[in-house]
């Protein structure tokens, strides 16, 4: 699948009609996520043919995207009821192939068969201060070899120092950095459209098998 | 849920060691085919726990899975289609996960499992 086909698709999956603040539900636009995605697998290898999950997944855009490039299984996990709903209606549409779990990022482990790959857009952690560390730090102890996340690129130096200090990251890189546009989705945005630059990063992992 | 993703899943309530595999309590169970992948059947064999695989299939009303396997067994084209049926068709839509060492239920709805813990159980 080329990658305008991919966005294409993804741009017709239906977004969050009544964003959760507390939550940071902000909905990874199809730009970003079919790159995300895209680079992931034509680059790295990292999605057709493994098992994917796709942390706090909202609508499930990037899981679905992971399906789309041939995944061999996605799971995508959200604390959020609603989110999960949409999630659903949007796999289900596009006939991709995703198992949902409702579950807490915090307090979720995986069992037995090993989780090759997890994708993710975490929320940056302006509201709830450290979302964004804890679930990264989650994400790696759930993926046994890579994980893809974005994170505000004003955090960088200390997501590449905690990555692999503490949360057992091999490698820790910026692959790209991209404009993520936020429409004025809430109240508090005063302006319009509220443009923050974020970085895509992948982390490997080196685990026993 | 299909059973690979049961297969990845155990109770992580605060103090339990045996949370793993959960019981399945099926109400209402779908079945979508999707086309094999024999190369991820056998990918994947090697790493599931193939007794909670079987259990939990038992629980499904699926009956034909062997107690005993080796890898050999994926060279058959009808072990290998009964083993993809169960692992990837075979949809667990209503129903609960149940704790094996607490009892404690996780409700299935839509196909979601809700593994949300309460406040005492983190």
């Amino acid at each position: 699948m080329k990658l305008k086909q991919l966005e294409g698709i993804i741009s017709q999956l239906v977004q969050f009609q009544n964003p959760k603040i507390e939550l940071e539900q902000y909905s990874t636009g199809a730009h970003i996520a079919s790159r995300m995605l895209y680079m992931a697998d034509s680059s790295y290898d990292d999605i057709s043919g493994k098992v994917v999950v796709d942390l706090g997944c909202g609508c499930g855009t990037l899981g679905v995207a992971a399906s789309l490039l041939s995944a061999d299984h996605v799971i995508g996990m959200d604390i959020d009821a609603d989110a999960l709903d949409l999630a659903r209606e949007n796999s289900l549409e596009l006939e991709a192939s995703i198992d949902l779990i409702q579950g807490n990022v915090a307090s979720f482990r995986i069992e037995g068969v090993q989780v090759d790959t997890v994708v993710m857009n975490p929320p940056f952690g302006t509201r709830q201060k450290g979302a964004d560390m804890m679930f990264l730090s989650s994400a790696c102890q759930i993926a046994n070899s890579t994980v893809y996340s974005l994170h505000k690129s004003s955090t960088r130096e200390h997501v590449k120092r905690v990555a692999l200090n503490n949360f057992g990251a091999k490698t820790a890189d910026v692959l790209c950095q991209l404009r993520y546009n936020l429409s004025a989705l809430y109240k508090f945005h005063k302006k319009q459209e509220v443009d923050i630059m974020v970085d895509l990063w992948r982390f490997t992992l080196q685990k026993a098998i | 849920m299909r059973l690979l993703t049961h297969n990845m899943l155990a109770c992580n309530i605060k103090g339990v060691t045996n949370g793993f595999p959960l019981g399945i309590d099926a109400t209402r169970v779908e079945t979508k085919e999707v086309e094999m992948n024999p190369d991820f059947l056998k990918h994947i064999f090697p790493k599931l726990r193939w007794e909670a695989f079987r259990a939990a299939a038992h629980s499904l009303g699926i009956d034909n899975l062997p107690e005993q396997v080796d890898s050999n067994m994926l060279l058959d084209e009808e072990f290998l289609q009964q083993f993809h049926h169960a692992l990837l068709e075979v949809h667990l839509e209503e129903g609960a996960l149940i704790c094996p060492e607490t009892g404690r239920r996780f409700p299935v709805s839509k196909g979601i499992p809700n593994m949300l813990l309460n406040e005492d159980e983190v």
